[in-house]
């Protein structure tokens, strides 16, 4: 199977500048990839250097097998592309907009009605179809430029920073709408709030100053996240020395008189253990869950890691 | 044709602003006057023309300073019609939707010039307009209006093609504008200087757009005269679609 990107060895200047260092990575059907990186780190000129806007001053990039600088047009025909600024014609209805990106993306004129109408049930759009996209709020304007990105049911898509100025609730729906397209596309998303990544991504990568720092799939990423600690919360006061008995615990920490960080050694996890003996002794739990790393401190920690 | 479609949208979305619409209203408003003027003008000469032998026809006397004053006001009109065509939708980051779609520069800025010329076509046609009501109550030479309108459609065709080019290479609307009626208007007083001396160059003498305008208008239809146009507005278009490759590139 052709892979929807293939990126070999991409380099991108500015002059001077270099935006992108030796980008290489694949995308594949059914892969959701989480885009992250501060602002500034590269990930808007990696987006446009995919999508054709922009042309890699060395290395290849090919989009569903056809190279992006010498098949520009059947490469862009399995694109679909939500820019940073969602592209929209603020004199045009919704529909009308719908309608000329249908046309643009050579939908034939008789499928192009219906083109539309799936498009704004999908991105939840029904009720606002007649109205001019200038007198849409953010959150509106947002989904038009999702819908136009997926009107012509691209193979891929790109979403830069679909959820910048939205409300939680909104951004709710788009992940949904996200893991719902990932199911069937292969979905890029480029963001800077790694919960975004947490809730929709299958894959993510972290760049950082044109770089790639981190490539992992979720698997790998929960692993990496895994901080070997537990939380313990009890109703009364506890006594540390009550747990001391069972070898897998590394260290305890007193937080306060009713909660315990504990740690304990790599692939032995004491939690049964620790509920049976403190069930034993009468020890009414409130709270016993792992504490994962965040993916801010994650993140963090990797960009430290790299500007040594 | 994907150029098509992109006229189409341009063409209806100029008159979804008030510009095309005020546009048209002021122009057809001075033209109106100007027509009104050179009527005047016949009316005044009228009763000596009877006298001269091979004297000049209404014809003669309205349609070429009509067209020709047109000439004039369009030239500073259309470089405020075309300053936005592609800079604009480069400011407010539209472009990257058509960036992103399937289409070549070719279409792309194709469907942007044909756009603008629809909309110049309607400003030509109401000019046209006014000498043909005149075939109600007297005799008109259509070969000789039509002529003019073709020269006229002409010369704001070649406008058209540098404001697109100007608006591809600025920055910002405003310098395409300032860019392309520096430009044109340059073009336009050439042979100014030729006139001066004895003896003009007659490279720059023929580089002039108002030559050309003024052979056509005339009724000689010379192929020189057509494909000088032809080619401006050919010449034009590609160096925008070079450009906007560039740009890719670049930028």
């Amino acid at each position: 199977m052709t892979k929807l990107i293939e990126a070999e060895h991409v380099f991108r200047y500015y002059g001077a500048y270099c935006a992108v260092y030796d980008l290489s990575f694949s995308l594949a059907k059914g892969q959701v990839l989480g885009f992250l990186g501060v602002n500034g780190a590269g990930k808007t000129t990696t987006m446009q250097l995919l999508c054709g806007l922009l042309a890699p001053s060395s290395g290849q990039i090919l989009i569903n097998g056809y190279n992006i600088l010498s098949q520009p047009i059947l490469a862009k025909q399995s694109l679909g592309y939500l820019p940073d600024t969602p592209p929209l014609y603020r004199d045009l209805t919704v529909s009308e907009f719908l309608r000329y990106c249908a046309q643009l993306h050579d939908i034939p004129a008789k499928q192009c009605h219906a083109a539309v109408r799936s498009v704004l049930e999908r991105c939840g759009l029904s009720a606002v179809n007649h109205k001019l996209i200038a007198q849409l709020s953010k959150g509106f304007q947002q989904r038009v430029g999702i819908a136009q990105a997926i009107i012509h049911n691209p193979a891929l898509i790109i979403l830069d920073e679909p959820s910048v100025g939205l409300d939680p609730i909104q951004i709710q729906e788009i992940h949904t709408l996200i893991k719902e397209l990932g199911q069937d596309h292969g979905v890029i998303l480029s963001t800077h709030r790694l919960s975004e990544v947490h809730a929709s991504c299958t894959d993510v990568q972290i760049i950082h100053d044109g770089k790639l720092i981190l490539q992992h799939n979720s698997a790998q990423l929960a692993t990496i996240m895994n901080t070997e600690k537990l939380c313990l919360r009890t109703r009364l006061a506890i006594d540390p020395a009550l747990l001391t008995t069972i070898t897998d615990i590394n260290d305890i920490t007193v937080i306060n008189a009713q909660q315990l960080e504990i740690k304990y050694h790599s692939n032995a996890n004491p939690t049964p253990k620790i509920t049976e003996q403190l069930i034993a002794a009468g020890v009414d739990i409130l709270e016993l869950s792992p504490i994962k790393k965040s993916m801010e401190e994650l993140f963090i920690e990797l960009i430290k890691e790299n500007s040594q | 044709m994907k150029a098509l479609i992109i006229a189409q949208h341009e063409f209806k979305t100029l008159f979804l602003s008030p510009l095309a619409w005020s546009l048209l209203g002021v122009l057809q408003f001075i033209f109106a006057y100007l027509f009104l003027t050179q009527i005047e003008n016949f009316m005044r000469v009228q009763p000596q023309l009877a006298f001269i032998e091979h004297a000049p026809s209404l014809t003669d006397i309205i349609v070429p300073p009509l067209f020709g004053n047109a000439g004039i006001i369009l030239l500073l009109l259309c470089p405020i019609l075309t300053m936005s065509v592609i800079c604009q939708e480069r400011r407010t980051k539209t472009f990257a939707l058509l960036l992103s779609a399937p289409l070549s520069s070719t279409d792309i800025i194709v469907g942007k010039y044909l756009g603008i010329s629809f909309l110049l076509m309607v400003i030509t046609s109401g000019i046209s307009l006014m000498p043909l009501s005149l075939a109600l109550s007297g005799t008109i030479d259509l070969g000789k209006l039509v002529c003019n309108d073709l020269a006229l459609s002409l010369l704001v065709g070649a406008f058209a093609a540098v404001g697109v080019f100007c608006s591809t290479l600025a920055p910002h609307p405003v310098l395409a504008a300032i860019l392309s009626f520096s430009f044109l208007l340059l073009l336009w007083i050439m042979d100014w200087s030729t006139a001066l001396k004895d003896q003009g160059n007659e490279v720059i003498k023929y580089l002039s757009l108002v030559r050309h305008f003024q052979n056509l208008q005339t009724g000689l239809i010379h192929s020189a005269d057509l494909g000088y146009f032809l080619l401006f507005i050919a010449s034009f278009l590609w160096l925008s679609i070079r450009c906007l490759d560039y740009q890719r590139l670049q930028k």
